[in-house]
């Protein structure tokens, strides 16, 4: 297929097989035999958005679901998100994606299953693409209606036929406090979700009053809350920047930091000491500058964070991190990131695939100061805990024995 | 160190690319402005199809001599070429990665015997 370059110019590369284009990814797997490791990928991505006929019919209100029928709306349904992930077709997969043959009922499982077995990730969380951006969408009971139907589509048509080796924390219309409620209720118990996620590009503060019986409700089943980053060049802070570089680099730590601040300063690691809280796709460069200031800050104004029975960075501790985009350029910072994090119960391996900075297991594999231990419990092993993954092979089920993560 | 055939120059255009196998080694081969040039198709990040991907323009960013920006424009004289995985991007006449210099991919010897290219690796 030939794509677009320079002044017009047309380059030919080959049509998308992501075995084929993840080729080196399954050399490197086994150059290093990471199928003997449970690989669990706890943030990996769908394209929901080009399955709306599908999902569209399982809104729950009538009126909605009208509204959303038409051909000329489903393309209008979330909110547009300006960006040049692909690079200007740089990063291929992207402008390709239409050109890639599946034969599954499901493609995206087919899809899922070619770059995992590419990989060496046994499990994936899928997490969807568009919808990360329902949190700025103007109407609550529009994201409502749109988590709705997507949970439904994913528990009921897509994670039933990948063999169960996709898992998802569901989309939390936090917006709705109700919705949200009601949607733990609803999908809290389906086989497949471990538990819910919150999108963090919003404004909505994560502490609201309104939210508290929706994460007691999560707490209660034993499943996790992530809080998913993303990127919006609509905030007003970023509208200053003039590319994207920019504002992805600042966007996806700027959410998060953002709703962890809140999340840490207003007690709910005391409110709930069992829920267990990932933040996902930010890196982790944010994250010791934010104990830092926090610790900081609380030395100071004790009296204002009456909930916190110990530093700020002792909540951040107790939190769950997902490895993606994992900063690798200082690795004398990354390092004492690791021991700030506690990264070896603490922070789990994601790729982020299909996206365009994606990291492989090889990320976590050739750190040169991770013990062994630390390199099975990051890649796998506390995922194996945190959501009972079984081993697939034999030779995972010893590895998982021998680091104590077998509980499956 | 063993030739291995690329292909006729006469069938090898300007813009064209070839991936060859010689042993384990991957190579990529590329022509431009009439000269060829052949480079290890492992990405130094990732280990990605370095040599696989889009073939573009270096971008420059102008500049007035009062320091005001005069806008991004396609050189008129260095190619890029583009691992898929990522975008790490590479000088078509160095192999140096353009993001650190430094760094380049390892580079491969082109021998022309009449119409013939060989690799050498």
């Amino acid at each position: 297929m030939d794509l677009v370059s320079d002044r017009g110019r047309r380059v030919s590369v080959d049509e998308l097989n992501t075995s084929q284009l993840l080729a080196h990814a399954r050399k490197e797997a086994n150059r290093r035999k990471l199928d003997d490791i449970l690989i669990v990928d706890v943030d990996a991505h769908h394209y929901e958005n080009e399955h709306m006929d599908e999902i569209v019919p399982f809104m729950e209100n009538d009126v909605f679901r009208q509204l959303s029928s038409s051909g000329r709306a489903r393309g209008n349904l979330l909110p547009q998100v300006i960006g040049y992930q692909d690079m200007g077709g740089r990063v291929t997969r992207y402008p390709l994606r239409p050109s890639e043959k599946t034969d599954h009922k499901i493609r995206d499982v087919q899809l899922g299953h070619r770059w995992m077995d590419a990989m060496s990730v046994d499990y994936s969380c899928l997490f969807p693409t568009g919808m990360l951006s329902i949190g700025s969408h103007p109407q609550k009971e529009m994201e409502f209606e749109l988590c709705w139907a997507y949970n439904r589509w994913l528990t009921e048509k897509v994670l039933p036929e990948s063999d169960s080796r996709f898992f998802s924390m569901l989309c939390l219309p936090i917006s709705d406090a109700e919705g949200a409620l009601r949607t733990v209720e609803k999908f809290g118990g389906c086989k497949g979700v471990t538990g819910f996620m919150i999108t963090t590009v919003r404004n909505l503060p994560v502490h609201d009053n309104s939210l508290m019986k929706t994460y007691r409700a999560i707490e209660e089943r034993g499943l996790s809350l992530a809080f998913h980053s993303g990127v919006s060049w609509g905030e007003n802070m970023f509208k200053g920047c003039n590319r994207f570089i920019s504002v992805h680099a600042l966007g996806f730590s700027f959410y998060n930091i953002l709703h962890c601040t809140n999340w840490v300063i207003n007690g709910m690691g005391e409110r709930f000491p069992k829920l267990p809280v990932m933040w996902v796709e930010a890196g982790l460069a944010w994250i010791p500058f934010l104990m830092q200031r926090l610790d900081h800050e609380y030395m100071l104004r004790t009296s204002e964070c009456p909930l916190l029975k110990k530093k700020p960075s002792d909540y951040m501790r107790d939190m769950y991190y997902s490895t993606q985009p994992m900063e690798v350029q200082d690795m004398g910072a990354l390092e004492t990131t690791f021991r700030m994090i506690n990264a070896e119960t603490q922070l789990l391996y994601s790729s982020d695939y299909p996206h365009w900075d994606f990291d492989l297991p090889t990320v976590i594999t050739d750190l040169p100061f991770l013990s062994e231990k630390a390199k099975h419990n990051i890649l796998g092993g506390t995922a194996a805990r945190l959501f009972k993954l079984p081993p697939r092979n034999d030779a995972q089920r010893a590895n998982l024995k021998k680091y104590g993560n077998l509980v499956a | 160190m063993a030739e291995k055939l690329v292909g006729k120059a006469s069938e090898f255009h300007d813009g064209d690319r070839r991936i060859v196998f010689v042993g384990d080694k991957e190579i990529g081969v590329f022509r431009d402005k009439g000269n060829f040039y052949a480079y290890s198709n492992t990405c130094l990040h990732q280990a990605g199809p370095a040599c696989e991907g889009l073939i573009i323009a270096k971008v420059e960013e102008r500049l007035r001599p009062d320091k005001t920006s005069a806008g991004m424009y396609f050189s008129d004289t260095e190619t890029h070429f583009v691992c898929p995985w990522h975008g790490y991007e590479y000088d078509l006449k160095t192999g140096e990665f353009v993001g650190d210099r430094k760094q380049k991919l390892r580079s491969y010897q082109i021998v022309q015997k009449g119409d013939d290219i060989y690799v050498v690796a």
